[in-house]
């Protein structure tokens, strides 16, 4: 059982990257597995960690979620499109590292794909905004304190 | 704390760059070339024959290489290991003949991807004939209760009863008694990541290699056995970063089936988890366990004795779960003065999904306990909690203080730490806060406990349950090698789940040799090169891997100040070491620097004193320093050296309406001596409050009557989010340990061993009012409810 492949062209992290995928590729499975873009990470694969999250357009989305062939056409910024481009860490994470705002590591690119979004569209949030923006990403490690003082601090330093 | 150079100081952590920047390696991010993918076909029944199982239909499709089932596999491997004694329990990772909980893994198909796996999985055909099951502990004890493994003849695994102390004479003598149960239904730590491994067999150096997200203690060992291989035939790649373990992430049967496959078919295998695998097949549910306490007490409140029977249904099959029930044997009075204790020890099969090792190991649960009958004592006596804790705290001018069961709390200044946290929150604000939400018709409560944490232990809690399994030996290691350029690498024997150990190595090794941290890389051996290890467990690494690094580095500064007496021709004692230099006292100038000294130690053995070692390294390898000692004839016993302490404070409101629980003001005052890393210590300390509020209020592993796992997934089971966990506070104080070498003790299980104690007092406080009080963990939304609804009632 050979499977119809579609062709699709898809942004990402700036770069055009032109494939042709099952229809039942997930966005998360083509940037992980065909782009080898292991910074995106599945957690639960329905939905509710959100540690797979990555920017579609500039908004945060589930990767794990959404079809390779529904982010035909857009563009996909995952955490390595989130340094500046000589390699140096964004604001937010060098904040994340300045309040150890992590511990495994594994829900971090999301939490930060989830921040950024915020910064971006509201660059000095309230707790309140920070804990409701990053409300659909799950940790296990930090219990949110760091990573919401992380936010905290890179808003501050975006000043 | 100055004076340490950079222990305990504002540090960034080494690991937190590579993950910031997308750059970890996690096990799902090892592709090996050529890699095949597992699925597999879990049991729809709780309890069943299996009566044929037809993979005609998979092994059809394209891109299947094999199906395997556990009649081969039961046959080609041998049985993990049962830590109690009950020989006659075998456990695979592939169901054979019969299946034991709903789940339960029956067959695994490899294929070229993991899409196909799942494709041909469906198509494999299990006929099964339902066999009654038993999903209740105490229903399980009963006669007649189906057998979950009848070859051992009953579903108790383990039952020991200790009594310590005049415990009937104090029932007897005290003023007043109470009994209760407490509950704590099944939940588990639940990593963002599941469960995974990668193996690839080598036929021409008979290797197996190992990539695995793992914290599990003789892991290759155990794998190298059930795969009836030698232990130098596993090689485990500890340099893969783990997305979370907690305690949960043992995998032996994961691993030994994907071994198996690798080895069968001669290309790499790889099998990772989905969620619903992992929640109701990856064997990671925690203790599952209910309390029957009786307390004998004064009319002043003072404690006299506690009699605590524990039962804990730890599922289908055992590993070290059972042993859950034993550390808390190591805190059996908690903080607290009682000088009688009787400890009633439990674990029974039930057709549930296997329960493994959690976070505290079992001391949650008990802390929990013990922290209610405080409670319920107080509300007996109308006396303020607060007051009831102080009475019997153990005092600060008593330690060393030795508990009845035989274990040593090495320091501390509870009282101390509790009006700390007292401070932090406000608490007289608080109360008058409290008291106008009710004038205004709102529940409110103020909850607090005051747990210990054991940290550092050997195992001899598997010794003290089980006679003939002569555990005590719990060591760790670290090698340091300075090279030629004089570069400092510290070399550990483990795999990380978050805990920050290339901080704690590198500030460590920095320390003693008073190189900067960010300068010492720290790398993991693989397991074929490794010094003995016991990986993370027990809040022990602070204490057993920091401890090994010192001791290795202080090997190196001791080798550096040989080579420099050895040159300068005088005695070590006239030397004093600063930076990496040597010097004469009192003569700065008459000195070698890092380099030269490093120079002779690689290259100049015309100038290396005798009888040392040329090259520049040092192992360290060393046991608990409260060593090994077998249980006595009473089940006394020490097995942890160090007690950290924490004091909870948390306030909540609850709807009447709807029974949520809203959390406000949270400060946790909290003791763990020496902090190597103050950030790192904050970060675990926070989590595992977090951790505690979905044990205490959101997260259960419910099974339905007919043995289904009803919370399978995170729409069911549910984590706490950044909505339901408030702003966390935490104060610190120091109680150095006498016993280790910074005064550090283990922090790793922080936060999660008293918060869910501490919530249970605030709804309990919110609920006092009505007359209503709950017992049983999780407090969910509906039985808080019904607690109002009934109290109402009353």
């Amino acid at each position: 059982m050979s499977e119809k492949l579609h062709p699709v062209s898809v942004e990402v992290n700036g770069v055009r990257r032109e494939a042709q995928v099952p229809a039942r590729l997930s966005l998360v499975d083509f940037l992980r597995d065909e782009l080898r873009l292991t910074g995106t990470h599945v957690g639960c694969e329905h939905g509710i960690c959100g540690a797979c999250s990555v920017m579609l357009d500039g908004e945060p989305v589930r990767s794990c979620l959404m079809y390779t062939v529904q982010a035909d056409g857009h563009k996909v910024t995952t955490v390595e499109g989130l340094a500046k481009p000589d390699g140096t860490l964004s604001i937010l994470q060098d904040s994340f590292c300045e309040t150890h705002g992590l511990q495994c590591g594994y829900c971090t690119p999301g939490m930060l794909i989830a921040a950024q979004a915020l910064l971006d569209a509201n660059p000095h949030p309230s707790e309140e905004q920070i804990r409701d923006a990053i409300g659909g990403n799950l940790c296990r490690c930090t219990g949110y304190q760091q990573i919401v003082e992380a936010v905290k601090l890179a808003a501050e330093r975006t000043k | 704390m100055s004076e340490f150079r950079y222990i305990g100081k504002k540090r960034r952590a080494k690991e937190d760059p590579r993950f910031v920047s997308g750059r970890g390696r996690y096990v799902a991010d090892v592709a090996l070339p050529g890699m095949k993918h597992v699925a597999l076909v879990a049991s729809a029944h709780a309890s069943a024959r299996i009566a044929a199982i037809d993979a005609k239909a998979a092994l059809a499709m394209p891109g299947v290489l094999a199906v395997v089932t556990g009649e081969e596999f039961c046959a080609g491997t041998d049985s993990l290991v049962t830590g109690v004694d009950a020989p006659k329990l075998t456990r695979f990772a592939l169901a054979r003949d019969v299946v034991r909980y709903a789940g339960e893994w029956v067959a695994a198909v490899v294929a070229d991807t993991r899409a196909l796996a799942e494709d041909a999985a469906e198509r494999v055909e299990v006929d099964y004939e339902p066999l009654p099951h038993v999903i209740d502990a105490e229903r399980a004890m009963q006669p007649g209760a189906p057998l979950v493994h009848p070859a051992h003849g009953s579903n108790v695994i383990l039952h020991r009863k200790f009594v310590w102390g005049p415990v009937e004479e104090a029932f007897a003598k005290a003023g007043h008694r109470l009994a209760f149960r407490a509950s704590w239904s099944r939940s588990a730590t639940v990593p963002i990541e599941t469960f995974g491994v990668a193996a690839q067999w080598n036929a021409g150096t008979e290797i197996l290699d190992v990539w695995a997200s793992i914290q599990m203690p003789k892991y290759p060992d155990q794998v190298a056995k059930a795969l009836r291989l030698p232990g130098n035939a596993v090689r485990v790649h500890y340099d893969v970063d783990v997305g979370g373990s907690y305690g949960v992430k043992r995998g032996l049967k994961h691993t030994v089936l994907v071994g198996y496959l690798a080895r069968k078919l001669g290309v790499p295998v790889r099998f990772i988890e989905d969620r619903l695998e992992n929640m109701r097949g990856g064997d990671m549910q925690g203790p599952d366990r209910f309390f029957d306490m009786q307390v004998a007490f004064d009319a002043d409140g003072t404690l006299r004795s506690w009699k605590i029977r524990a039962v804990d249904d730890v599922g289908a099959y055992a590993g070290r779960a059972p042993f859950q029930l034993g550390k808390p044997i190591t805190a059996i009075c908690g903080p607290y003065r009682i000088p009688a204790v009787e400890y009633d020890a439990t674990s029974v099969l039930t057709n549930k999904t296997p329960q493994e090792a959690v976070r505290g190991f079992g001391q949650s649960p008990t802390n929990f306990a013990m922290e209610r009958t405080l409670d319920r004592v107080a509300a007996y006596l109308k006396m303020d909690r607060i007051e009831l804790r102080r009475k019997n705290l153990i005092r600060k001018e008593q330690f060393p203080y030795t508990i009845p069961s035989g274990s040593t709390y090495d320091s501390g200044d509870y009282h101390a730490v509790l009006d700390k946290a007292l401070a932090a929150i406000d608490y007289p604000a608080l109360v008058r806060a409290r008291d106008e939400a009710r004038k205004s018709g709102k529940l409110a409560g103020i909850g607090i406990s005051t747990c210990l944490e054991p940290s550092g232990g050997n195992s001899a809690f598997e010794v003290l349950l089980n006679p003939k399994n002569e555990t005590t030996t719990w060591m760790d290691s670290c090698l340091v090698r300075v090279d030629l350029a004089g570069s400092v690498t510290g070399v550990m024997n483990t795999s990380s789940s978050g805990q920050g150990h290339e901080s704690l190595v590198s500030t460590v090794i920095g320390e003693v040799l008073e190189r900067d941290p960010s300068t010492v890389r720290v790398v993991r051996a693989d397991s074929l090169q490794a010094l003995p290890s016991n990986s993370p467990v027990g809040s022990r690494m602070a204490i057993m891997l920091g401890g090994a690094a010192a001791g290795a580095a202080r090997k190196i500064r001791e080798t550096l100040v040989a080579i420099a007496a050895h040159n300068l021709e005088c005695a070590p004692a006239d030397l004093e070491y600063r930076g990496g230099d040597v010097a004469l006292k009192g003569v700065p100038g008459r000195k070698l620097t890092w380099d030269q000294l490093v120079e002779i130690a690689h290259r100049k053995f015309h100038r290396m004193p005798p009888d040392v070692d040329p090259g520049l390294q040092a192992t360290f390898v060393w046991e608990v320093p409260t060593g090994g000692a077998l249980p006595d004839a009473q089940g006394r016993v020490q097995i942890y050296p160090c007690y950290s302490f924490e004091a909870h404070l948390v306030y909540v409101e609850i709807d009447p309406d709807t029974g949520k629980p809203r959390l406000g003001k949270y400060v946790c005052g909290h003791d763990c001596g020496v902090m190597i890393n103050p950030d790192i210590v904050h970060g675990m300390t926070f989590g595992g409050i977090a951790h505690g509020i979905g044990a205490a209020l959101y997260e259960k592993f419910s099974y339905t009557e007919d043995g289904q796992l009803a919370a399978g997934t995170f729409m069911d089971y549910l984590l706490p989010s950044a909505m339901e966990v408030p702003p966390l506070a935490i104060v610190d104080h120091c109680t150095p340990s006498p016993l280790t070498s910074f005064g550090q003790k283990g922090s790793g299980e922080a936060g999660y061993l008293g918060a869910p104690a501490a919530i249970a007092s605030a709804v309990n406080d919110a609920l006092a009012p009505l007359g209503a009080s709950l017992d049983a963990l999780p407090m969910s939304h509906l039985a808080i409810w019904n607690a109002i609804h009934n109290g109402k009632r009353a």
